[in-house]
């Protein structure tokens, strides 16, 4: 039966195999399936096709797996690959962090000798194919002795030779096919849930093998009962269903027992007092009628009623663990690495997040992570703390205010000196707790246990009085009637109801590459009314490139283009990281007093002198200089981005960007008007660019040249004319304004903050999924209301019913089984 | 009917067995991915990789 149950969960995802083969279109890049720029021939022969590659990245990555004799991943994947990584040198310089044995202690198990085991989180999965790519091609390499990639959690767990192989280069490998992996602890709580889950399976499986040899010998004893059977065989089959439901009850029920108890000395009426009872009655009634000879027999009923149960529990336990282990990988944000600043000369250098000490100094750039608590003693900046105390508004910070560990810095780069490490950080303490909240349920689904308990204490009551009522009515039915009246009255399904469809609700959504933090997400999803989207990475694909340098005479374009790059050499924008990779080298020395300003730009003191980059507007109301009139007559017409580098009073260039729609965003937008939701475009570009997007996707209402604040106080606005807003969005610019919307999305590759501040992640970095979000929320309100209704209704049928008389208790037990079983089948639909 | 004195021990010895081969698979973590096994042995068609290194013990993560 165990072998069973499990089957059907795997049935769940085996339809991916018979989905499409991915081929991108054909004037797009085969690896990743971005479109190919004209200028560029790049081709990396597979199986026996020149195929077309976007960048040198992908060629690089396309070549490696070819080589490696992988083509047949191209064969069998379902979704295109991840473009390739751009970071290859500075991934290089971090991964040999990895090495240095102290770091290696935090996440590493010696097994056998030379031999050495860790698990890694790996980045960039897309399809069933990502994950047979990175497992044949980790134990291709020459000294891994085991991998094994878990499909369900994308991780890792990987045994090599240390002697042959160094971690470094194990993790490099799996760059240079295109994908990212980080080493990780697994935690007491991945380890506690790994250990629940097998016990859990173990009291099943026990329940249900041992419920089927009960059950046939139950009906060889109601076979008896109808045509005759020797008193002796009768006595014999009734011993042998003792023997065979005791380790069912006392193996297999002890959760129910534990949990009534529980709930019992904490004076509360929990589901599992009634079952407990109901179990407890039904087996004591029954040994006591086979050992003295005579009275009825409700084995059948007890093992029946445990495996149902368990059943119905081990599917919502494994449900809401796999929403757990997504959870948690948000929650392993302190990073493993960081910047310290040496005490002489202050050089950058780049150590284990482990290793700092109280009194070293760091440095932070916006989007990251503060490693440790600390002192700021250098730089202001904006501070997200939501995940340290749920204010979802950053905090400004100045020289002497305290930064907590796992908060993450939003503006601009800072340098801080740590005051407390490890254990006595905020941090530990909130890890703490938010392992407490992840047993948390959804507000529903606590009004609906809120009401069971109601629920129960008026049934308890009924079966007393239907006890008292019969006891004197027909003094031989009482107990009969009463254990079916317990039976058959749990409220099972109704505190399954909730539960359930969200845990089937995220586990699907999780396949799908979306994360959902608060399933209060979900209910608010049906509700919405507009939809505003970010443009840039959100309805483009995020990734400017630089398209032209219009410079001042007086200056070089080498030169210019260097202090762009060098200015923005802290900054996570999408400009600014186009910036840099078209200088070719950035040095840091020489930059001091960095500042920026959200949806301005940037300011910073190189060599002396002040330099600012940022849009028209900033650098206009920063400085005197004056943007001549002849470039943006250049640009005016055209549809590109461009920033402005000054001095303090001379423009020296513009650089102007071009960013591509994603494919897929009209299809989008029309879907959702179609759905009747109001589209609205806000950004913080230009309107030509915001006009032009708005144009190809079909948006009507666009707002332009928007700060943070503006996109809020818009929102806000909307919310005042009793608008519900889905705000989708991406990167730093967007915290504020995805915080203030009803609901959030996070589309993409979004930056830490991003992740940390939405309500949904889509990983998947497609936009189609923020309509299926939609269809999803609707499908499963649908199913928790049909749940609710079911359930309701069965419990005020049956009671009545069983009060009178007319259900026995084995009747009784298959009831209210199918009743919680229906529910969960019910959920389970929508996994499909 | 005395042939269900030997019947009923065959069959009760029978369920021990499959309760005991049952624990050890539960032990032995093959319930741990239940999705990986369905992708793999449709995507190890031509490779030849040395399968018995990666056969043992599913990954514990």
């Amino acid at each position: 039966m165990g072998l069973a149950v499990n089957k059907s969960m795997d049935s769940r995802d085996s339809d991916k195999i018979g989905a499409e083969r991915m081929q991108p279109a054909v004037d797009s890049c085969f690896h990743c399936g971005l479109p190919v720029p004209e200028e560029l021939d790049l081709a990396v022969l597979i199986d026996e096709v020149n195929q077309p590659m976007c960048c040198y990245g992908c060629q690089a990555v396309a070549e490696a797996i070819v080589a490696s004799g992988h083509e047949n991943f191209y064969r069998v994947r379902t979704e295109v690959s991840p473009t390739a990584l751009d970071l290859l040198p500075g991934f290089l310089r971090d991964s040999e962090i990895y090495d240095v044995p102290e770091i290696q202690s935090q996440f590493i198990r010696t097994p056998d000798g030379d031999l050495r085991e860790a698990s890694l989180m790996l980045e960039g999965i897309t399809c069933a194919a990502c994950i047979w790519l990175n497992e044949q091609y980790i134990a291709g390499l020459p000294g891994v002795e085991q991998v094994r990639v878990n499909y369900a959690t994308q991780r890792a767990l990987v045994r090599w030779d240390d002697t042959r192989i160094r971690l470094s280069e194990i993790l490099q490998a799996i760059q240079k096919i295109g994908y990212r992996a980080l080493p990780y602890n697994p935690d007491q709580q991945q380890e506690m849930h790994r250990r629940q889950r097998s016990q859990q399976q173990r009291r099943l499986a026990v329940a249900g093998l041992f419920g089927m040899q009960v059950m046939m010998l139950s009906i060889s004893l109601y076979a008896g009962a109808w045509s005759g059977m020797e008193y002796n065989f009768q006595q014999l089959f009734r011993w042998l269903n003792l023997a065979l439901t005791s380790p069912v009850l006392f193996y297999s029920a002890t959760p129910f027992f534990k949990s009534a108890w529980r709930d019992l000395r904490q004076h509360r009426a929990g589901m599992d007092v009634p079952v407990s009872l109901a179990l407890g009655i039904a087996f004591a009634s029954s040994a006591v009628a086979t050992i003295s000879g005579h009275g009825e027999v409700y084995f059948d009923s007890v093992v029946m009623f445990v495996f149902f149960l368990s059943a119905s529990r081990y599917f919502e336990s494994m449900a809401r663990q796999r929403c757990a282990a997504t959870v948690e990988q948000l929650v392993q944000s302190m990073p493993l690495i960081t910047t310290r600043l040496s005490a002489v000369g202050g050089a950058e250098e780049m150590v284990p997040a482990a290793t700092l000490a109280i009194g070293d100094r760091v440095l932070i750039r916006p989007g990251e992570t503060v490693p440790a608590d600390g002192e700021i003693i250098e730089g202001f900046s904006a501070f997200d703390e939501s995940m340290l105390n749920g204010e979802s508004i950053p905090l400004e910070k100045q020289p002497g205010d305290r930064l907590l560990g796992g908060s993450i810095n939003v503006t601009n780069p800072l340098q801080m000196e740590v005051r407390a490490v490890g254990a006595d950080t905020v941090m530990a303490e909130i890890q703490r707790t938010i392992e407490r909240a992840q047993a948390d349920k959804p507000p529903l689904a606590r009004l609906a246990d809120r009401v069971a308990a109601y629920f129960i204490g008026i049934v308890l009551l009924i079966v007393v009085a239907v006890a008292v009522f019969w006891l004197m009515y027909d003094y031989q039915r009482w107990f009969e009637i009463a254990l079916a009246v317990l039976i058959v009255s749990c409220p099972c399904a109704l505190s399954l109801a909730t539960p359930t469809a969200i845990s089937a609700t995220l586990g699907k959504m999780q396949t799908l590459g979306m994360l959902v933090k608060h399933g209060v997400a979900l209910e608010k999803l049906n509700q919405i009314t507009h939809v505003v989207f970010d443009k840039t990475g959100t309805l483009t694909q995020g990734k400017p490139v630089l398209k032209q340098v219009l410079c001042d005479a007086e200056f070089e374009r080498e030169h210019c283009l260097q202090l762009a790059a060098r200015l923005e050499q802290y900054s996570e924008h999408p400009l600014a990281k186009a910036l840099r990779s078209a200088a070719d080298a950035v040095g840091s020395e020489g930059v001091s007093q960095v500042s920026s300003t959200a949806g301005g730009g940037m300011r910073a003191s190189i060599d002396g002198e002040v330099y600012l980059i940022g849009n028209a507007e900033f650098i206009t109301s920063q400085t005197a200089a004056e943007i001549p009139v002849s470039w943006l007559e250049q640009i005016a017409g055209d549809t590109v981005t461009s920033v402005i580098l000054a001095s303090n009073d001379t423009v020296m260039a513009m650089f102007t960007f071009v960013d591509e729609v994603r494919e897929d965003a009209g299809a989008v937008v029309e879907t959702l008007q179609r759905m009747g939701k109001t589209v609205l475009l806000m950004t913080g570009d230009h309107s030509a660019a915001a006009r032009q997007v708005a144009e190809l996707t079909g948006i009507e209402d666009y707002r332009a040249q928007m700060s943070p604040q503006q996109k809020m106080a818009a929102v806000q606005e909307l919310q005042a004319a009793n608008a519900s807003v889905l705000m989708v969005g991406d990167g730093v610019n967007d915290a504020p304004v995805l915080s203030s919307a009803n609901v959030s999305i996070a589309v993409g590759s979004a930056s830490a903050l991003a992740k940390t501040s939405a309500d949904i992640v889509l990983l998947a970095n497609q936009l189609s999924a923020v309509a299926q979000v939609f269809t999803i929320a609707r499908h499963t309100q649908r199913v928790i209301k049909q749940n609710m209704i079911w359930a309701l209704l069965y419990n005020f049928g049956a009671i009545p019913a069983a009060a009178m008389g007319l259900i026995a208790p084995w009747l009784a037990a298959i009831g209210m089984s199918i009743s919680s079983l229906l529910v969960v089948l019910n959920a389970l639909r929508l996994t499909r | 009917m005395e042939i269900i004195y030997l019947l009923i021990p065959v069959s009760i010895v029978l369920l021990g067995l499959i309760v005991w081969i049952f624990l050890w698979a539960v032990r032995d973590g093959q319930y741990e991915d239940l999705e990986g096994p369905a992708h793999r042995i449709l995507m190890d068609e031509d490779r030849v990789v040395d399968r018995q290194k990666n056969s043992r013990r599913g990954g514990a993560g």
